[in-house]
């Protein structure tokens, strides 16, 4: 059965990862994000790695009027549509709280802007009966926190999302795959204080591969993500508001 | 955040610097790097001195760029990102019949690195050094990119080579894969002896690959036994690699304590049976053996440790001798120790080979280790034999210009290239590289 998968994001370097992933499977990759000039590099090198077919489409979340021209182009492929989303975007919450304007840019690369695409996307791979999206998340949507609250709740609200979707698309035999990463060594988080733990967009890219062929629902990766953010979350609220972490 | 303040060091962990290190992801945020000047640029800094590092400057990390662009399966040549790893192009390449000309004992190095040291490997007797594979590197200079050939821009092309990214920020190269049967490697292992059967066993070996793994630490009669492994590459079904492991701390520094080395030593010689054996192995196996532990120079301690490693020409193998005798007798030396012997392949200026034998020797850091090594390092420069700028963390400017008689050609050719001396590391600073003599 023929794959293709769309990856939108993807010069993100955790998509970088995942969409050399998929490539290696033989599968076709589109590759939709904004800078064309660097995904052309990419293409080639998943062309290398083994994919039917890379190909690179503009995609801007906060640029819907485009999404149809995916979707369709989408559509010209035979088989399987997949669908992975690592657009996002957190600017410092400090520069949100001088600049609230800042709030819908987030929430539209974060959430909104991601979502819509995959429901433009979904209706597609239920005519098909089948096909999985992979919604990168993060920890930061498990609970608001002083430090990126704003992120946290698009996050929030991208991951209900997803919950809904998945719900969806099950009854077609679609999939739906919700990943909470946790520290990452993109260059999001290259020199940012406080960071441990941090993991490889490969060793991401390895557990969301996994999780695609095991129909996994809800993924923390690393692992121990879980378990952490288990206690973050049962910390009472009484408490939890005079914290910072 | 662009620029990230850290402390780094070599693979050896003795030399350290603390500066300012970018890792752009594309090509545009590099470009958004360089706006201010050239910045040198590092790979996986698996040089164990300090080729890599640029103490209170900045350094550009470029392992992220790392992309396969091109390859054309007439020629077998693969356009690839400077980032890229050696190791993944073999992984990538060898089950389609295709693996680099030359790779160096780690696969980790970076296609920049292997340029940037013109490394050699365990073909050099056959094949030549890395650059020699290479027909075109594309080198962003102060004034923009260049392509640089080793037909039409030859005098720059071997400052390149082996040029320790003095002439300019490597962004990609053109390499020449060669044909091979598959990604397993039969290999051949016999003991040798001692110091002279090794010898003529590396002068008749016609194996395609060839490694000599030394006991530093026989002496007497048994000085120089060792191992010789042989390999030719083959197609077949082998176990793949055991999951990667990793060393979770510092190790106390008496876990390579002499006595240690030696009942290792021992132990590791007699893992071959006295009649030899031929092994199948995945060639990562073969290639990059220490790859398999993650981060294995923690296992020296936090005191780090040296790699003395020199070249002589084949009939200074006498003088060879002698350094050996001295390391067996320091008691100083660590289980990784290897003899190879070398082709006349080089591609540039201030490229390590020349036809003769190489020693290759990791001593824990300490007074006593540096004391010995400086004393190699006079009996190398003695016995017309150089060092190797990807190991030595050591040497001294004196030296090197004797061991390397074209050093001035590629000091002039790196004065025009980074006039501003932009692209100097503490390497190039230590051993007053670029210092018009």
């Amino acid at each position: 059965m023929s794959e293709t998968w769309i990856i939108l994001g993807a010069t993100s370097s955790m998509a970088r990862a995942f969409a050399r992933k998929v490539a290696s499977t033989g599968a076709a990759v589109l590759l939709a994000g904004r800078d064309t000039d660097d995904l052309a590099h990419l293409a080639l090198d998943c062309t290398l790695r083994g994919a039917r077919l890379s190909e690179v489409l503009g995609f801007d979340a906060r640029q819907p009027d485009g999404f149809a021209a995916l979707i369709a182009r989408l559509d010209n492929e035979p088989g399987t549509l997949n669908a992975a989303v690592f657009v996002g975007s957190m600017p410092a919450q400090a520069e949100i709280d001088a600049n609230p304007a800042l709030i819908d840019g987030t929430v539209t690369d974060s959430f909104t802007g991601p979502a819509h695409f995959l429901q433009l996307l979904a209706p597609l791979q239920e005519a098909r009966k089948g096909g999985t999206v992979v919604g990168v998340g993060s920890v930061a949507g498990d609970r608001g926190r002083i430090g990126n609250y704003v992120y946290g709740a698009a996050k929030a609200g991208f991951h209900t999302y997803l919950s809904g979707l998945r719900n969806r698309l099950t009854r077609a035999g679609g999939h739906v795959v919700t990943v909470k990463p946790g520290f990452v060594d993109t260059s999001m988080t290259w020199g940012l204080p406080g960071m441990f733990l941090v993991a490889t967009p490969e060793a991401v890219a390895n557990d969301l591969w996994k999780a695609v062929t095991k129909r996994r629902n809800v993924i923390y990766t690393p692992f121990f993500w879980r378990y952490i953010m288990l206690i973050i979350q049962h910390i009472p609220e009484c408490i939890f508001k005079k914290m910072k972490i | 955040m662009t620029w990230k303040s850290t402390t780094y060091s070599g693979w050896g962990r003795v030399l350290k610097a603390t500066g300012d290190i970018a890792r752009p992801e594309r090509q545009s945020s590099l470009e958004a790097c360089l706006t201010d000047g050239l910045v040198p640029a590092c790979g996986m800094r698996r040089s164990y001195g300090d080729a890599a590092l640029n103490n209170a400057g900045r350094l550009i990390d470029m392992t992220r760029l790392d992309r396969m662009l091109d390859f054309d399966p007439e020629s077998g040549i693969l356009e690839v990102e400077a980032g890229a790893r050696i190791g993944e192009i073999a992984a990538i390449f060898a089950p389609l019949g295709w693996l680099p000309a030359v790779m160096p004992g780690t696969g980790l190095a970076t296609v920049g690195g292997c340029i940037a040291q013109d490394v050699h490997g365990k073909n050099h007797h056959h094949m030549g050094s890395f650059c020699q594979h290479v027909t075109t590197i594309k080198l962003r200079q102060a004034k923009g990119v260049t392509s640089v050939t080793p037909d039409k821009t030859s005098t720059l092309f071997r400052a390149t080579a082996g040029g320790l990214g003095q002439t300019g920020v490597i962004l990609s190269a053109k390499l020449r894969l060669i044909p091979c049967k598959g990604d397993v490697m039969v290999v051949t292992e016999r003991r040798i002896d001692g110091w002279e059967g090794f010898l003529s066993h590396l002068d008749q070996s016609t194996a395609t690959y060839s490694v000599g793994w030394i006991d530093a630490t026989a002496t007497g009669t048994a000085l120089g036994r060792g191992i010789l492994e042989e390999g030719e590459t083959g197609a077949g079904l082998v176990p793949k690699r055991v999951k990667m492991r990793k060393v979770p701390l510092d190790a106390p520094s008496f876990a390579l304590s002499a006595p240690v080395v030696r009942a290792f030593n021992g132990a590791y010689f007699r893992r071959v049976p006295a009649s030899g054996r031929t092994v199948v192995k995945p060639i990562s196996d073969f290639f990059f053996p220490l790859d398999k532990i993650h981060d294995w120079n923690r296992l020296y301690g936090k005191r780090g440790f040296h790699q003395f490693q020199c070249v002589v020409p084949l009939a200074s193998a006498p003088a060879l001798r002698s350094m050996l005798d001295a390391i067996a007798a320091s008691g100083l030396a660590s289980p990784l120790a290897v003899l190879k012997r070398m082709g006349p392949g080089r591609a540039g200026y201030l490229s390590f080979p020349m036809e003769g034998y190489t020693l290759a020797v990791d001593f824990p850091n300490g007074e006593a280790a540096r004391t010995l090594i400086s004393r190699l390092e006079g009996m190398a420069v003695a016995a017309g034999g150089r060092l190797y700028f990807a190991k030595d963390s050591l040497a001294h400017g004196a030296d090197v210009a004797a061991m390397y008689p074209d050093l001035n050609i590629w000091r002039n050719i790196c004065a025009k290239a980074d006039p501003e001396h932009r692209l100097m590391t503490d390497m190039v600073r230590r051993l007053s590289l670029r210092s018009m003599a």
